[in-house]
């Protein structure tokens, strides 16, 4: 069910966000074994919202159109009382004393958090394998990677253990999920959705973002969770549009961008093919579409490996056993901090903080931190640039179909995932994936639709067109108990 | 001694801001409250948390700059400056680094033979304190350490000045002006104890004349201005003996031990840390408003020396007068607004440098503001003297019961009956009786020592409480015991 149909029910009596609630809770309790969507599950505070949402209905008073929507959030959201693992070991039993802005935002919308999803160690992955404490499975196909680092979220929404969610998006980490478990998934322009909360990855690049079952859920999400917020000083000051209030209007004339670097040899053809039947959906919608060049998109992908893992190092520097979270404990301090991070932290999170160390350091600076700035730099002027002649650019959100457990061991093979979704985060510009079809074997695929800073809402509208026309977010995975 | 080499010392200054909150927080900087009660997620280091900058921190960090006549930069910005300390709860400093927020400035020094000299300032920045370590027992000995986080986010202004002060004489006269520049501008409470003001030395010497530096040490933990002094004399001379033994200085930073009086090896060089800083991707770059800061730079009070000046040629007093009184602000406010009252200058100086200043610090602005003792009522106990009402001596007692009750003086000396007698009758009664009750003063004067008078001034004086004129008591008694001994 999607979240405005549950709400919808509610509002004419149908039934109440406690049934609700609990026909969700008790799917988790018999699914979630084999999906590994939730590292957390919060029944009890589950209940107790839906019971107070239950009364806000009963008096013909909700609280707007998320009161009573049962929904997760990926584990790098701070939830006061509630641990927030990141899913790793180093913060595997931190409880945070304060809620994030948007869990916040979301719970005084009526928003029912039923546990908290699982995710790539501190969101630092393309596959959630990278997770120290849980195995997530794509619900299409339990051998196969739900994607990441938010694949928790992803994979809950898919597998209906949730009717929405937030994840955040580094690297598509939003997008790319969304894609490989066949949902919606966006990310918003940089600085339209507050951070406050979220346990920082890269901060120039973190993204938080709404995972739905369609286009309308999503956008209700952002709604709820937009805006500026003065704890986050990045954060845009600007006013918030009533996006589900626009998202029907038509998509003629509307210029499409197709760009030459997100269709490139090596890249799956059945995601190709089915992605440019989508684009030609679009077009027949009434919008128009252009060849476009974004020549610095394969740079995207290296500078990413520079400014990512400097700030990760930065950011993950604070877990040091000395104040909250893992402490293994040291013949002094720093061999307590030495044991503490190497016991901690998983594979890939140590190479990234290494990484990281390496390019800040004294004498490599300017080659690698400095001139990836630049590279990113030319990265948000051609996005300018393409954005004075297009009002999107359509693309896919991946090169390939999510791949099974195990199969991309080396980390070069598993970026490279990212290289269609990396350029967006660089240049902080809103994206979207939205289902635009199933390979032979029925795996999902998903359309990239990305647009100008700020502007979700025509992002939003396009996705819409394209949904309303078709019928893939109508499927769900037969997943059997 | 040092003749053989010159000596070139730089200063690193941080101050605590007297700002109500943190620099990127909404805790208050209250100093000496119960361990981590002043502390939120943000200032803990939580994960999630960002950090916001406190606008007042960049008022005081602008007006601090234009006191140093420093060029404010319209753009600046954070910078993470990362080393493990479990004193910093994020393992990273939020500080500036390649764009301070001001720069090349400069502070004008006075020293005790009357020179001045003018010090550049190389930079001026903000960041964030840490907290406070506290160890059970000593740090080598510690089985286990606490930390406060109440320090932690604390808003630090650090001030680098250039390598020009020449001697450890002249960096004491450096930190003591600049301390009084910062307690002016009420940015910095100056409390070298509770280290609201903490000052680094680095210090180098070279051949007498040479153009090329030496190689530079580092002093840390000097927490007074004396200690400044006493760790850069001690660095010279250990400086210069290496030098004499053909020693090469090794780089390195070095702590002051006060107690033993020397310094004494950190770390070296070859241990420095690689603070890989990178600008902060949490804050966005400060751009500040060019009207904003004329309206600082309109704001700014008197400085010190300046004032200082003025009160040499406007008051004519004697340099250490004003220097005295120009000590910290409100000292030199209250002064003034004594003369106001009472135009004698010189009078108010006395009273205030040998009265007020044995009672309550000078370069304490809040006691000194705070006083119960107003200026006005200074001004008050001042003209009772001038117009005989009370004799200086009675002035003194008013004084010390105005110092405590903050009463009006001429209220005292009506509840306490200590206006002057100044009645011939009453006097010559009051001389007559001293006189018969000292047959041996009679004696001894008729005899000719004539200090005897004295003895009877001071009975005369003590039976009346203090309150006799003395000038007419000494008329008398001379009188009297002439008529006494002339027969």
């Amino acid at each position: 069910m999607k979240i405005h149909e549950l709400t919808a029910a509610y509002t004419r009596g149908e039934t109440t966000p406690s049934r609700v609630t609990n026909e969700y809770l008790e799917r988790i309790a018999k699914l979630d074994d084999k999906v590994g969507a939730y590292i957390t599950v919060t029944a009890e505070q589950a209940r107790s919202a839906a019971r107070a949402a239950d009364d806000r209905y009963r008096v013909g008073r909700p609280l707007g159109p998320l009161d009573g929507a049962p929904i997760t959030l990926k584990d790098v959201f701070c939830t006061k009382g509630v641990r927030t693992t990141c899913a790793s070991k180093i913060l595997e039993s931190f409880v945070p004393p304060y809620d994030a802005t948007v869990t916040e935002r979301l719970a005084k919308a009526g928003a029912i958090l039923l546990g908290k999803a699982n995710m790539d160690e501190f969101a630092m992955g393309s596959s959630t394998e990278h997770s120290a404490l849980r195995v997530t499975r794509n619900p299409w196909d339990l051998t196969r990677v739900p994607g990441g680092s938010s694949g928790g979220p992803a994979a809950a929404v898919a597998a209906g253990l949730a009717a929405g969610g937030l994840g955040t998006d580094t690297g598509g980490s939003i997008r790319q999920p969304a894609a490989f478990c066949g949902v919606v998934g966006l990310k918003p322009t940089y600085g339209r959705v507050s951070r406050y909360g979220l346990v920082a990855f890269a901060s120039s690049l973190d993204h938080p973002g709404p995972f739905g079952g369609d286009v309308l859920d999503t956008a209700l999400l952002l709604g709820a969770i937009a805006g500026h917020d003065p704890n986050d000083a990045t954060s845009i000051d600007a006013p918030v549009p009533n996006y589900a209030a626009e998202l029907d209007r038509d998509v003629r004339g509307l210029r499409l961008g197709v760009p030459d670097e997100y269709f490139i040899d090596g890249m799956d053809p059945e995601v190709e093919r089915t992605v440019r039947a989508a684009i030609d959906v679009l077009k027949a919608q009434g919008a128009t579409l252009e060849r476009i060049s974004l020549p610095a998109t394969p740079h995207a992908l290296a500078t990413y490996y520079v400014i990512a893992p400097a700030e990760a190092s930065s950011n993950l520097a604070r877990y040091d056993g000395v104040k909250y979270g893992l402490r293994v404990p040291g013949h002094d301090l720093i061999d307590m901090e030495s044991r503490t991070r190497a016991a901690g932290f998983g594979a890939e999170v140590r190479r990234r903080i290494m990484l990281g160390t390496y390019v800040l350091s004294a004498g490599y600076y300017d080659a690698y931190y400095g001139q990836a700035q630049k590279v990113r730099t030319l990265v948000r002027r051609e996005f300018d640039a393409a954005f004075s002649r297009v009002d999107l650019i359509v693309a896919p959100t991946t090169p390939n179909v999510p791949f099974k457990h195990g199969e991309k061991a080396d980390p070069i093979a598993m970026y490279l995932n990212d290289v269609f979704t990396i350029p967006a985060d660089m240049a902080g510009v809103p994206a979207i994936s939205v289902p635009c079809g199933f390979t032979a074997s029925g795996l999902p695929i998903g359309l990239q639709l990305i647009g100008r800073a700020l502007d979700e809402a025509t992002v939003l509208r396009a996705a819409r067109a394209y949904e309303r026309a078709t019928s893939w977010h109508t499927r769900r995975p037969e997943l059997a108990a | 001694m040092t003749a053989r080499y010159d000596v070139v010392i730089g200063l690193e200054v941080h101050a605590q801001l007297t700002t109500r909150t943190k620099m990127f927080c909404g805790c208050p900087t209250t100093f000496g409250a119960p361990p981590n009660t002043q502390t939120c997620p943000v200032c803990q280091g939580m994960p999630g948390t960002l950090p916001v900058v406190n606008r007042r921190a960049i008022e005081y960090g602008v007006r601090t700059a234009l006191a140093f006549n420093c060029r404010v930069n319209a753009a600046c910005r954070f910078a993470r400056k990362h080393y493990y300390y479990p004193d910093m709860p994020k393992n990273f400093q939020i500080s500036q680094y390649e764009e301070p927020l001001a720069e090349e400035g400069r502070l004008d020094i006075d020293l005790a033979d009357g020179a001045s000299r003018t010090i550049g300032i190389q930079r001026l920045h903000l960041e964030e304190d840490v907290g406070k370590l506290v160890h059970e027992g000593t740090l080598e000995t510690a089985q286990s350490s606490l930390v406060d986080f109440n320090r932690a986010g604390v808003p630090l202004m650090e001030t680098v000045s250039k390598p020009e002060i020449r001697s450890p004489e002249e960096a004491a006269a450096y930190l003591r002006a600049f301390r009084a520049v910062l307690v002016y501008l009420g940015v910095c409470d100056g409390n070298m104890e509770e280290g609201s003001l903490r000052c680094d030395a680095n210090i180098s010497l070279k051949p007498a004349g040479a153009a090329e530096l030496g190689t530079k040490v580092e002093i840390k933990n000097m927490n007074s201005f004396r200690n400044v002094q006493r760790a850069l004399e001690f660095e010279v001379t250990r400086q210069t003996e290496a030098l004499d033994r053909g020693q090469r200085i090794v780089q390195e930073t070095r702590l002051w031990d006060a107690d033993r009086g020397y310094t004494r090896s950190m770390r070296s060089k070859e241990f420095a840390h690689d603070y890989r800083y990178f600008p902060e991707p949490d804050l966005v770059p400060l751009e500040l408003d060019a009207a904003w800061i004329e309206e600082i730079r309109r704001a700014l009070p008197e400085l010190p020396r300046a004032r200082r000046q003025r009160f040499v040629a406007a008051y004519g007093l004697p340099a250490y007068d004003a220097a005295l009184l120009t000590q910290s602000r409100a000292l030199a406010e209250y002064y003034e607004a004594a003369v106001r009252d009472f135009p004698q200058p010189k009078l108010v100086s006395n009273w205030i440098m040998s009265e007020l200043l044995r009672a309550l610090p000078g370069d304490d602005e809040r006691a000194i503001e705070h006083a119960k003792l107003t200026p006005a009522r200074l001004a008050g106990l001042l003209r009772l003297i001038e117009d005989g009402t009370i004799s200086g001596k009675i002035a003194k007692t008013v004084f010390e019961t105005m110092l405590a009750t903050g009463e009006e003086a001429s209220a005292i000396v009506r509840r306490e009956g200590l206006t002057q007698v100044a009645d011939a009758d009453a006097l010559a009664r009051m001389v007559a009786s001293a006189i018969a009750a000292n047959p041996r003063a009679v004696d001894d004067y008729r005899k000719g020592k004539t200090v005897a008078s004295k003895a009877v001034v001071g009975h005369v004086m003590k039976a009346s409480g203090g309150r006799a004129n003395p000038a007419m008591v000494s008329k008398l008694v001379e009188e009297q015991l002439e008529k006494l001994t002339k027969r």
